[in-house]
């Protein structure tokens, strides 16, 4: 992949000394280590601004009185081939982040607008890669046999895929239609095998271990092995991937969209408003500065987020 | 080991094999008619028929992808008697915008993709493992700090961010290097050298972060480890340590990571090519795909799974070399 390499390398490979007797969840213990980080507070209070941008970006567009799609040919200078009016890309008390070059469109509207597109869009394929990863990933790991082998080998060959060629591919030949629903069905695709392989790892070393034993000794069925035993041991890890998923997926809808394959115009994307932007950059940075930075603190948010919330976990399980 | 390999090899093209199945069945199912694509706006239906005839598209699925897979081990050719065009071996057909051979049209792009690939990966790996490296030695001092943010700032960058940033400060604001241009080495080195570096630098600022974070990781982890206690208990001094016992635990890992990365990259790089206009197979392959010129999305697809699957069997090849616990257990 061409762009940014993946960040699913993850190494959770430790599930760690369990706390015999299966002790209560060290939630509160991990919310108060990472309530003491900066960099977590930071990132989460920038999380949420997005997401209550995104949320209110109708609200926000009747407040400002400029929405995602309304031109405003009084802000740019025609003389000028269309480049807007006043420094900094024409930021004004009227255009918060100024104006696109040519036709006029509000920044502020369409980032929010965008933010809207590309949140849903990596939500939802982190929601599905997770549910078919986990649950593909258990019955690989807890069966083994002939499921294990079918499994495994459908991931190796997804995982052997060159994935963003054909994503690009694949979504070109699509039909318009629903395009950030086809969006989450590709990125889907190719993103399920990145969880089940861990999660397969790792219930493959739990179905072996002292409790699942006892459970199986005191009569317990697969059923209940799996739902009580096994998957609560698995939820450290399975938010950790899913946290850590959700900026991989906003970098890649936000790569397509900029190749011009993804979210399609004029529905705002932030890689989309980028790629506008790339015939301008000369003349108007803050056409791709802004969308730009915004994508790059999401994504960093949702990182440093992931991150420490790894490292509290580990700390609670070597403990 | 021998056995070993040939079952590698085996189950490598097995899945390109499939690869190839899946790509083809895809834009036979989905793509618009090549012929009335090739014919263009003055078109007679006797003419697409025509053209259907000689490309073969008149006849079933099964029969067009055997044609096309045998026209890649053993060449294959258009039509017949006079009018009959030849396509040598590894054929993957013509382009439907340009007529010219796919296969040519990738091997004379090959290069462009490989010199930034090559030129990319010196820097990574020059940067990431001994940015990981320090970080771990100087493990929580100011210059780890420095390090893991610059690089957790590259894993979060999107490369064309990087890419136009880059440009607008250095050729626009700075003037410090030309537009980036196509030219030859022998052309003019200056410039050439010039024109790849900002591509070099963008793609290996990606890569780098991600190694530096993953060594670090890796080095610290080994540093805990009960053989590297019995080293210091030993007497041995830490630089001896960190050579001797440290580093080959702690870099296997990156070898698996960088050979797929490599490879990945050989198969061209969309992004960083389209930015900065490098005539590459990646941006080849966003080309045809904005064109809609399936014979060529076919052939850049097949090449970049081809590297990636033989640069997983390479790698797991290299492993057992590097990691004898592996050679035991794979015979």
């Amino acid at each position: 992949m061409s762009t940014a390499p993946s960040q699913l390398a993850i190494e959770v490979d430790t599930v760690g000394a369990s706390p015999g007797g299966g002790a209560p969840t060290p939630a509160r213990r991990v919310i108060s280590t990472l309530r003491r980080s900066p960099a977590v507070v930071l990132s989460v209070a920038y999380i949420v601004a997005v997401v209550l941008l995104a949320a209110l970006a109708p609200v926000l567009a009747s407040i400002t009185g400029w929405g995602p799609y309304t031109y405003d040919p009084e802000a740019i200078n025609a003389d000028l081939g269309g480049i807007p009016i006043g420094p900094l890309g024409g930021i004004s008390a009227e255009h918060w982040f100024g104006v696109e070059p040519q036709n006029g469109r509000d920044i502020f509207a369409r980032i929010a607008q965008g933010a809207q597109v590309s949140l849903l869009i990596a939500v939802s394929a982190t929601l599905v890669t997770t549910v078919v990863g986990v649950v593909l990933g258990m019955v690989a790991g807890f069966y083994g046999g002939w499921a294990d082998q079918v499994i495994s080998r459908v991931m190796d060959f997804l995982m052997a895929f060159p994935a963003l060629i054909f994503m690009i591919a694949l979504l070109s030949a699509l039909p318009a239609g629903n395009r950030p629903a086809l969006l989450v069905i590709v990125l889907s695709i190719f993103g399920w095998p990145y969880v089940a392989r861990v999660i397969r790892g790792q219930t493959m070393s739990l179905k072996n271990r002292e409790f699942v034993e006892a459970a199986r000794a005191s009569g317990a069925g697969n059923w209940r092995i799996v739902s009580r035993e096994v998957l609560p041991n698995l939820r450290g890890t399975i938010i950790v991937l899913a946290t850590l998923a959700v900026p991989g997926y906003i970098g890649t809808e936000a790569g397509l969209s900029f190749l011009g394959v993804g979210v399609m115009p004029p529905t705002p994307s932030w890689g989309q408003m980028i790629a506008s932007a790339v015939g301008w950059y000369t003349v108007d940075p803050m056409f791709f500065l802004i969308p730009g930075t915004f994508l790059f603190l999401t994504v960093l948010s949702f990182t440093v987020f992931g991150d420490h919330l790894q490292k509290a976990l580990d700390a609670g399980d070597a403990a | 080991m021998v056995l070993y390999l040939l079952r590698r090899i085996l189950s490598a093209l097995g899945i390109l094999l499939l690869i190839s199945l899946f790509t083809y069945a895809i834009f036979f199912l989905l793509s618009p008619d090549p012929a009335v694509l090739i014919c263009g706006k003055t078109c007679t239906p006797e003419r697409i028929d025509q053209i259907r005839g000689q490309l073969g598209l008149d006849q079933p699925f099964w029969v067009q992808y055997w044609e096309f897979l045998r026209g890649l081990v053993a060449g294959r050719s258009y039509g017949d008697g006079p009018s009959a065009i030849d396509c040598a071996a590894p054929c993957l057909g013509f382009s439907f915008q340009t007529n010219e051979s796919v296969t040519n049209m990738i091997t004379s792009r090959f290069p462009v993709s490989a010199t930034l690939a090559i030129g990319a990966a010196v820097l990574w790996l020059l940067a990431g493992i001994g940015g990981g490296l320090l970080s771990a030695v100087k493990q929580g001092t100011w210059w780890d700090r420095g390090a893991m943010m610059v690089a957790l700032g590259g894993i979060s960058l999107p490369n064309y961010f990087v890419a136009l940033i880059l440009q607008y400060v250095l050729v626009v604001q700075l003037q410090i290097l030309p537009f980036p241009t196509a030219v030859e080495f022998g052309e003019n080195p200056l410039l050439w050298f010039q024109s790849y570096l900002m591509p070099w630098l963008v793609l290996a600022f990606a890569y780098a972060s991600m190694y530096a974070r993953l060594v670090r990781t890796n080095v610290i982890d080994t540093l805990g480890e009960n053989f590297m206690r019995t080293a210091r208990a030993k007497g041995l001094a830490a630089p001896l340590i960190l050579r001797r016992h440290a580093l080959r635990p702690a870099l296997t890992p990156v070898v698996t990571l960088f050979g797929m990365d490599f490879a990945g990259l050989l198969g061209g790089a969309l992004i960083t090519e389209t930015v900065f206009g490098l005539n590459g197979v990646g941006k080849l392959a966003a080309d045809s795909i904005a064109k809609n010129d399936q014979p060529v999305i076919m052939g850049v697809t097949l090449l970049a799974a081809l590297f990636v699957v033989f640069g997983n069997v390479i790698v797991d090849i290299l492993y057992t070399v590097l990691d004898p616990r592996v050679r035991v257990t794979s015979r």
